[in-house]
């Protein structure tokens, strides 16, 4: 039986029994400080025993089986910001990275509890042209598909090719069906710690580099908010499909996804008048709380924080980024409106095409 | 899953160089790989939340500013981590119970908790593998196993509990691991 019954060597005294005899209390914590401190000035000369301390302490830490309830996903911040404080870091994970760690972490706890049949469940993903059916592996492979243009971006390898999100994913998604959900939770999972590594590491104007998305292209910061928002959605639609609860982003994280959403949205709506110079002025509540000037006709920077809106709506945070999304009616949807009604309706409209397949 | 599948090695030796060169990138894995298996036993030993979450700040401040103190030639990341995790959450309970004692005049070695550690550990582990091979220990090495590592209990302690010469519950102790060790080496990986 392992090291135990081996030859004991030179130390063959009663002294080394002894303390030979301590070790599996030692490696249970189970001893007196001074017993442990003498088994651990022998153990520096002692390889025999060395090599059973090792192996008995290793045995002992399988003890502790992964609680099944995750701690608090606030306990992460906490943590963390505690650890920064005793050591500044060298390299510090840029705060636009922030909500796709929050949520990629999450979603990652999430996917730690699933069960076999678990993985067997189909999800619903939905935007606003249609719905997918699709089992947690496969959702990971779209998430993987897309946060590949980001990795891309950085220099990293790309799990999969081609330039059209669709037929990225549709490929990823058919080199994977063979595997393990594991392995796949796996290969998404390291892509996410890569991309926020090597982010971290490289200088800051970074953050301006475009990643190109095929049909359009984004700023890296911008880049990594979409990847995060996107990260959140899919993971309500695995917790629903398996019938976990699942939580919306902090609010300072979804305050950076509105952000995001207001940027975008000039871009995709429909009813833009080049010129007519209007602006709508979003006013979130609820978790995410902020004030956003929406220049409508002119995609591009906000206008100045003084300017007199045509139309303002004020919506709850979370339920802006469930609209934006593709999961709301936007003419069912509770806002509040005063100034041009029409315009701040299309606004809403508007918002579910952000969604993407 | 991670009870199942053992980070590998390689890992550990590059999140240790990544720790050691400060990145908060490092940091962040390096909590959503073990945070669980921390806070989840600070709690099952303490049974305490705030408690719990004290001791997970503890374990990872002490990575964070020593990295450098993990030597990988003398176990895992995830067995190192285990060790500072449980021995603070043994000191913290010792301590605890040293205060009671004094205020209530306890005699020494009184039970720390209700008996039913063993079972409510059985129920609560996830790892259906190491539930296995635990429960298939026999019944005077587990309950001297588990009412040790979880209840936080000393060798004596743990050896007037049950009623058993302190040799013998050392005895117990490392024949117990050494079986578990053995088993967790020939059973093979997922």
């Amino acid at each position: 039986m392992s090291a135990a019954d081996v030859e004991v060597g030179r130390l063959g005294s009663e002294l080394h029994e002894g303390l030979r005899s301590l070790l599996g209390a030692w490696a249970l914590d189970a001893c007196t400080v001074q017993e442990a401190t003498r088994l651990e000035t022998h153990l520096l000369s002692c390889p025999a025993c060395r090599e059973e301390a090792r192996q008995l302490r290793d045995a002992a830490g399988w003890l502790s089986a992964d609680e099944p309830l995750d701690p608090e996903p606030s306990l992460r911040r906490q943590v963390l910001d505690g650890c920064l404080d005793r050591r500044e870091p060298a390299f510090r994970v840029p705060a636009y990275a922030e909500p796709f760690v929050a949520e990629t972490a999450r979603l990652d706890a999430l996917l730690r509890d699933l069960g076999e049949l678990d993985w067997m469940e189909p999800a619903t993903l939905r935007w606003h042209a249609g719905t997918e059916q699709r089992r947690p592996a496969d959702v990971l492979c779209h998430l993987a598909a897309v946060d590949g243009v980001l990795a891309r971006t950085l220099g990293l390898p790309d799990p999969t090719e081609g330039a059209d999100l669709a037929e990225r994913d549709a490929r990823l998604c058919a080199a994977q069906a063979e595997r393990q959900p594991t392995a796949v939770r796996a290969l998404w999972r390291a892509q996410t710690r890569a991309v926020v590594e090597t982010a971290a590491l490289a200088p800051p104007d970074l953050a301006e580099r475009l990643v190109d998305y095929g049909a359009f292209q984004l700023p890296l910061a911008d880049a990594f908010l979409d990847r995060a928002f996107e990260c959140w959605i899919h993971a309500e639609d695995i917790a629903e499909a398996v019938g976990y609860p699942y939580h919306p982003p902090r609010g300072a994280h979804i305050r950076s996804l509105i952000g995001l959403a207001a940027r975008i949205l000039p871009h995709v709506f429909p009813s833009g008048q080049p010129g007519a110079g209007r602006v709508v002025q979003l006013i979130v509540e609820g978790r995410g709380e902020g004030e956003w000037l929406i220049p409508v006709d002119a995609p591009g920077p906000p206008p100045p924080v003084d300017t007199l809106p045509t139309a303002t709506v004020a919506i709850d945070g979370v339920e802006f980024c469930h609209l934006c999304a593709g999961r709301r009616d936007p003419h069912r949807i509770p806002a509040g409106i005063t100034g041009d009604k029409e315009l701040a309706r299309a606004l809403l409209a508007a918002a579910p095409l952000l969604s993407r397949p | 899953m991670p009870v199942s599948s053992p980070t590998p090695i390689r890992w550990d030796r590059q999140i240790q160089r990544r720790l050691a060169r400060g990145e908060e990138s490092a940091l962040g894995e390096l909590y959503d790989q073990f945070a669980p298996l921390v806070h989840g036993l600070a709690n099952r030993v303490l049974g305490d939340q705030a408690a719990a979450e004290e001791i997970t700040q503890d374990v990872f401040a002490h990575v964070w500013q020593h990295p450098e103190s993990f030597d990988p030639a003398q176990g895992s990341m995830r067995s190192w981590i285990g060790t500072l995790t449980h021995r603070r959450a043994v000191e913290r309970l010792r301590r605890e119970a040293a205060g009671a004692d004094a205020g209530l005049g306890c005699a020494d070695g009184a039970p720390l908790e209700p008996p039913s550690v063993e079972e409510e550990v059985l129920a609560a582990a996830t790892a259906a593998r190491v539930q296995y091979i635990v429960s298939s220990l026999p019944q005077a090495l587990r309950e001297t196993l588990l009412l040790t590592y979880f209840g936080g209990r000393t060798y004596r302690q743990a050896a007037k509990e049950l009623g058993i010469a302190p040799d013998t519950a050392k005895h117990r102790m490392r024949l117990g691991l050494q079986l578990l060790a053995t088993a967790l080496s020939t059973e093979p990986a997922l």
